[in-house]
């Protein structure tokens, strides 16, 4: 069980680099030594979009079909199940505020990693990627142990201030902070590590104080690569299952995500409810490539002189 | 604004990049720190700045010690080896960037700082470029947006790294004249770093020759050229040819052959001779002078250059000769530089040296 439509976007490479152009076709069926020639081109072509199809677009469109298969009342039905409406709330929830946090600690940690040499930096690079190679599951159980009722910690905060962390709202959160923790410093650390610190030294060196050198030069050298940071995290936090399904305890309407709320009705022969649900998550997913796209397409220019060099 | 600059030390992780640096700065001079990769210039360059801070030492802006002061307060205007633009600020907003962030009470109204911006780019002749970005420039433009940028904030001293480094050899020429005729309107103390000696020579009113994290000699091009004090200067500064010779009883030697040449205050033991390959003259027959082997000789533009093997241990030295001269291969050539310095050799104890009088 998983949201294949909402890691669309996670799957792919970080999308400031523009595509290569390539020169316009020559009658000559080779035009250069590391061209193939034209049938290897459209058998490759061919391939790539068979499996795309295959894998990517068909289950997405069935997605859509099949939530709307016994007619769009059914479908809007679904939208005034009191569940499914907590689901979306508790996700909206949950995204403003992993997002956020995961956007402070992504500009602190790629500044520390791009602007100083301390000892230890290639363990911290390595630590921050450690969420994309570790399996969500794995995640939500170290923190059952860590944080639970029955732990040091988690009772500690249960019998004092009654704050219970693990099969509630705070736990979800935490698992998707985690989850989603590389996103933003991942897409910033090579553009930051890559633009030095000539820049940062010049706004200094002209009597702008800190704050303001982080202000009108650090960000807006970065603020691209930000922003694409920022839509990834934000549909990573909205679409994660993994930790989150370890980590909720499933209590309907209370620590039920839109991702479980999904499983949940499918589980139930609630068939044309689970795919509504699931279409508004594809649908998430659709709507931010098509801003990342936009974005790109849009402010090509400034993407490229802030990408690299002058 | 004068400069003092007191003993300073730096290190970096330990590793020393100035030792005990001094040198003093009159206030509206044109000061280049000449030296190869290494020599800490630009780290000096930058302990003015307030980029780095000394290990030890002080460094005075006329009577304040800046040495504890920031950069910020220490209002120096600094131009980068790669301008460090910012690229998303059109050049207006770049040259205006320095007032723009003063504190409210300081800060020049929006329009005041366009004013002060466009003149300035008539200043580095660039007028009518306000709007346009970093990208759409060429190098030559970006240098003089980034002085100007530097100019803005009317910075008590102007620095400059290697400001023409990254430009074209025509480019880097015109822009030298340039900057000769800038800093004589606005009369900024200015030191710049190079590593390229006929730009420090050409423009600067003193030159400062580094080595090694250390000073070697502070003079004007002349002095440099004429009066290098040590081997390093002799050997950086221009063409140079170095013999190893031996000095014995107030004569210079090389084997049991006198060269003809008074050691004056070098002592006894090895030294080196120093000369200007194209300050010599042919002699014939040899009663004092140095005589070698042609080894090979090449067509340099007016002149031949000819390296020679000198001696029992075959010392190759180079000398130039009129293009005229056939220098065939293992002919004899006899020499005597027309003016020449003596050092003895650091090993030997104190440096101490001799020069034609």
């Amino acid at each position: 069980m998983s949201d294949p439509a909402a890691r669309i976007p996670a799957k792919h490479p970080p999308a400031r680099r523009l595509p290569a152009t390539r020169s316009a076709a020559a009658p000559s069926p080779r035009i250069s030594p590391t061209t193939e020639t034209r049938a290897v081109q459209y058998a490759l072509i061919a391939v790539v979009v068979a499996i795309l199809s295959l894998f990517l677009l068909v289950p997405l469109a069935t997605v859509f079909t099949q939530a709307l298969r016994s007619g769009l009342g059914d479908y809007l039905a679904t939208f005034r199940n009191p569940e499914a409406l907590a689901a979306i709330r508790l996700t909206l929830l949950v995204a403003a505020i992993a997002v956020p946090c995961n956007l402070i600690f992504g500009i602190a940690a790629a500044w520390a990693i791009a602007k100083y040499r301390f000892p230890g930096r290639t363990l911290l690079v390595s630590l921050i990627d450690l969420p994309f190679s570790i399996s969500p599951v794995v995640a939500g159980l170290v923190y059952i142990l860590l944080l639970g009722s029955n732990s040091l910690i988690g009772g500690f905060l249960l019998e004092n201030f009654g704050i219970r962390i693990i099969f509630a709202v705070p736990g979800i959160v935490l698992a998707t902070i985690l989850v989603t923790f590389p996103f933003i410093a991942r897409e910033l650390i090579p553009l930051m590590e890559d633009q030095g610190t000539g820049d940062e030294e010049a706004a200094l060196s002209l009597g702008a104080n800190g704050w303001q050198t982080f202000l009108f030069v650090t960000l807006p050298n970065v603020k691209w690569a930000l922003l694409y940071g920022v839509l990834l995290c934000n549909a990573r936090a909205m679409g994660e299952f993994g930790a989150v399904a370890v980590l909720s305890g499933k209590l309907r309407g209370q620590t039920v995500t839109m991702p479980l709320q999904v499983e949940l009705f499918y589980n139930e022969y609630a068939s044309v409810a689970a795919f509504s649900l699931a279409s508004l998550l594809a649908g998430l997913a659709l709507v931010t490539l098509i801003v990342k796209s936009w974005l790109e397409w849009r402010y090509a220019d400034q993407i490229a002189a802030t990408g690299r060099g002058h | 604004m004068e400069l003092s600059i007191r003993n300073i030390r730096k290190e970096f992780d330990r590793f020393p990049a100035l030792h005990g640096v001094s040198l003093d700065i009159r206030s509206g001079e044109l000061i280049a720190l000449l030296g190869p990769s290494g020599s800490g210039k630009t780290t000096l360059l930058r302990l003015i700045a307030g980029l780095e801070f000394p290990t030890s030492g002080a460094i005075f802006f006329g009577e304040d010690d800046a040495s504890q002061k920031t950069v910020q307060e220490r209002n120096v205007g600094f131009v980068f080896q790669h301008y460090a633009l910012f690229r998303h600020m059109t050049v207006a907003e770049n040259i205006g960037f320095g007032l723009k962030v003063r504190p409210r009470r300081l800060r020049p109204s929006a329009a005041q700082i366009r004013r002060r911006a466009s003149e300035l780019l008539e200043l580095v002749r660039l007028p009518g470029l306000e709007n346009r970005y970093p990208s759409q420039l060429s190098g030559g433009q970006r240098q003089r947006v980034a002085l100007a940028r530097a100019l803005a904030i009317e910075p008590k001293v102007l620095l400059l790294d290697e400001p023409f480094g990254a430009l074209d050899a025509q480019v880097r020429r015109d822009l030298r004249r340039w900057l000769r005729e800038i800093h004589e309107t606005t009369g900024h103390t200015t030191v710049f770093v190079t590593h390229d000696q006929e730009e420090a020579l050409e423009l600067a009113d003193r030159v400062v020759v580094m080595s090694q994290g250390a000073i070697e000699q502070v003079g004007s091009a002349d002095d440099v050229y004429d009066r290098p004090l040590t081997p390093f200067v002799y050997g950086f500064i221009g063409e140079s040819s170095r013999l190893p010779v031996r000095v014995d009883t107030g004569g210079v030697w090389i084997d049991d052959r006198s060269l003809g040449l008074a050691a004056g205050d070098v002592p006894d033991g090895p030294a080196h001779l120093f000369f200007r390959p194209h300050d010599v003259e042919l002699v014939e027959g040899c009663g004092g002078c140095i005589a070698g082997v042609v080894v090979s000789s090449r067509r340099v533009e007016a002149t031949r250059r000819v390296e020679l093997a000198v001696g029992g241990d075959r010392r190759i030295v180079e000398i130039e000769l009129p293009a005229d001269h056939p220098a065939a291969l293992r002919s004899r050539i006899a020499f005597r530089p027309r003016s020449w310095k003596l050092f003895a050799d650091a090993r030997a104890g104190r440096e101490a040296c001799a020069e034609t009088v």
